[in-house]
């Protein structure tokens, strides 16, 4: 019989068997322990790569962040600066629209920053084990080898818009990795369209967030730039009243540290951008611009790069608007229980409504139990 | 003795069968429509292709470019991306579209002939995997 109190908390609390001990004379029978799992597991707990996560899956990073701290704060010291020692003079000698423009860039940057660092770079996730298997059958190994030796590398040739496209089998994620995709040694996953992995944001560059990626570039080329011009013309005016450079840098010690951050930064910057700029017009990567994947070296002139749309404005719009894919790793999705078969095909959907089911079985298992 | 998609959690799984991906068109989600010798003894050839031909369109769709997308391109561009934070993305509407069209299919198709098809985003978009469960009534056929 159900004691007086509330009935068990449904959604909240999931570690359900902790409610009402007391009520009952002896524990009832629990079920045993696969089928009642204390908290179900979301799968980014039991993600096999390097990256840790943040707000129960919503937030993700690589292993190390890198450098990322030392970016954020070179950027936000280096405007804050600017905003507190050039704006109130330039605002007051030149015009109000200063801060306006430093302010949206600033702002640009700095989201698409953090989005290029938290956003999954377009992981795939790892064969499970039928997978593999099935891929080990096709593979053809007709000598006994030992475990500990590992067969050379496999590789499956693709003819790709008449180019021979070699895919690589990739041992970790036990996977042939499609075109494009390179596994990252440093954050451990395999990555679509992987471009590289920048230390600076401190993530992987991949399909998934390389437009963040080549926003925050081209914002902070414009913004480093603008606040170089900015400072500049700060120290310019102040030095033209008949007072000099000397003087004008005491007033404003400031504009000198800028001058000196903004000028270091904005060669490598904007020679990014201009880099892949380049790359984003010939829809390629990084990665293959480094290997020379599509540059005909080997002395073959058919080989040119068979992702491209042979056209620098389709190539863009590609790369950089072409539509969103999705995060393939599932992060907050719920680990399946291994004991029930997985009939239900849409699992992605309502974690939640999954959740409900067993909390539903559980309470009939706990009302059966009280009433025997 | 058709099996609805219940009975099937009784059913002991005999094998499973996965559909690779079809890279000949470059990087775009298609799968392979080459019918598996194990489903021979199953399923039609006609319907099985039929099935994965559909899911390539469907894919394709989500993939498409064009002006919609360029549209929706540009204007999270110029949000810094933060409405993908808010708005559900083409992408995304397809692929629930392709989920209510798996469903539909194993209910009405691939269940009753003891198969069952796993949605491939829940594979990394790889595979198409095909569970085929033990038909202990197939001598009833």
């Amino acid at each position: 019989m159900l004691d007086g109190r509330r009935a068990p908390r449904r959604m909240k609390n999931r570690e359900y068997q902790q409610i009402d001990p007391q009520a009952l004379a002896t524990p009832p029978p629990r079920p045993p322990p696969e089928h009642m799992p204390k908290r179900a597991r979301r799968k980014w707990e039991v993600f096999p790569g390097k990256n840790r996560f943040c707000c129960d899956g919503r937030i993700i990073v690589a292993r190390q962040s890198g450098v990322l701290p030392l970016t954020l704060a070179l950027i936000v010291l280096t405007s804050g600066l600017f905003f507190i020692f050039d704006c109130p003079f330039l605002v007051e000698h030149l015009t109000g629209c200063i801060p306006a423009i430093g302010g949206v860039l600033f702002v640009f940057v700095i989201i698409s920053l953090l989005q290029t660092s938290f956003t999954d770079p377009g992981i795939l996730p790892r064969a499970t084990p039928e997978e593999a298997a099935d891929i080990e059958k096709q593979i053809d190994n007709p000598t006994g080898l030992s475990s500990s030796y590992r067969p050379p590398p496999r590789t499956k040739e693709v003819v790709i818009n008449q180019q021979v496209v070699k895919l690589k089998y990739c041992f970790t994620c036990k996977i042939f990795r499609p075109p494009r995709t390179s596994h990252c040694s440093l954050c451990d996953n395999c990555v679509e369209r992987f471009d590289h992995h920048c230390p600076w944001v401190g993530n992987c560059v991949g399909k998934r967030n390389y437009r963040f990626f080549y926003t925050f570039i081209v914002s902070l080329s414009f913004l480093t730039a603008f606040i170089f011009g900015c400072a500049t013309t700060h120290l310019a005016l102040r030095s033209q009243g008949g007072n000099g450079l000397v003087v004008a840098l005491q007033a404003s010690p400031a504009s000198a540290l800028e001058l000196v951050v903004c000028f270091f930064s904005v060669w490598s910057i904007v020679g990014l951008s201009g880099f892949h700029t380049y790359l984003v017009a010939a829809n390629l990567t990084t990665n293959e611009d480094i290997k020379g994947s599509w540059s005909g070296k080997s002395g073959n002139e058919d080989v040119g790069n068979p992702y491209s749309y042979n056209s620098i404005i389709k190539n863009c719009c590609s790369v950089l608007c072409g539509p969103m894919p999705p995060s393939l790793i599932d992060r907050r999705g719920f680990v399946p229980s291994d004991d029930s078969v997985q009939t239900r095909p849409v699992e992605i959907e309502l974690p939640a409504a999954k959740n409900d089911i067993n909390m539903e079985k559980d309470c009939l298992d706990f009302a059966l139990s009280c009433a025997g | 003795y058709t099996h609805s998609l219940q009975d099937l959690r009784q059913a002991a799984v005999a094998s499973k069968v996965f559909v690779q991906r079809d890279y000949t068109s470059g990087t775009i989600c298609k799968f392979q429509t080459k019918f598996p010798a194990e489903l021979e003894s199953r399923i039609d050839k006609q319907q099985f292709e039929e099935t994965i031909q559909t899911l390539n369109n469907l894919y394709a769709e989500a993939e498409k470019l064009g002006g919609r997308s360029y549209l929706e391109g540009c204007l999270a561009c110029l949000t810094a991306y933060t409405i993908f934070l808010c708005m559900e993305t083409h992408y995304e509407k397809v692929l629930k579209k392709i989920a209510k069209y798996i469903q539909e299919q194993n209910e009405k198709i691939y269940a009753p002939l003891g198969l069952l098809l796993t949605d491939p985003i829940e594979r990394g978009l790889r595979v198409v995997e095909i569970t085929i469960f033990e038909d202990r009534s197939i001598g009833s056929r």
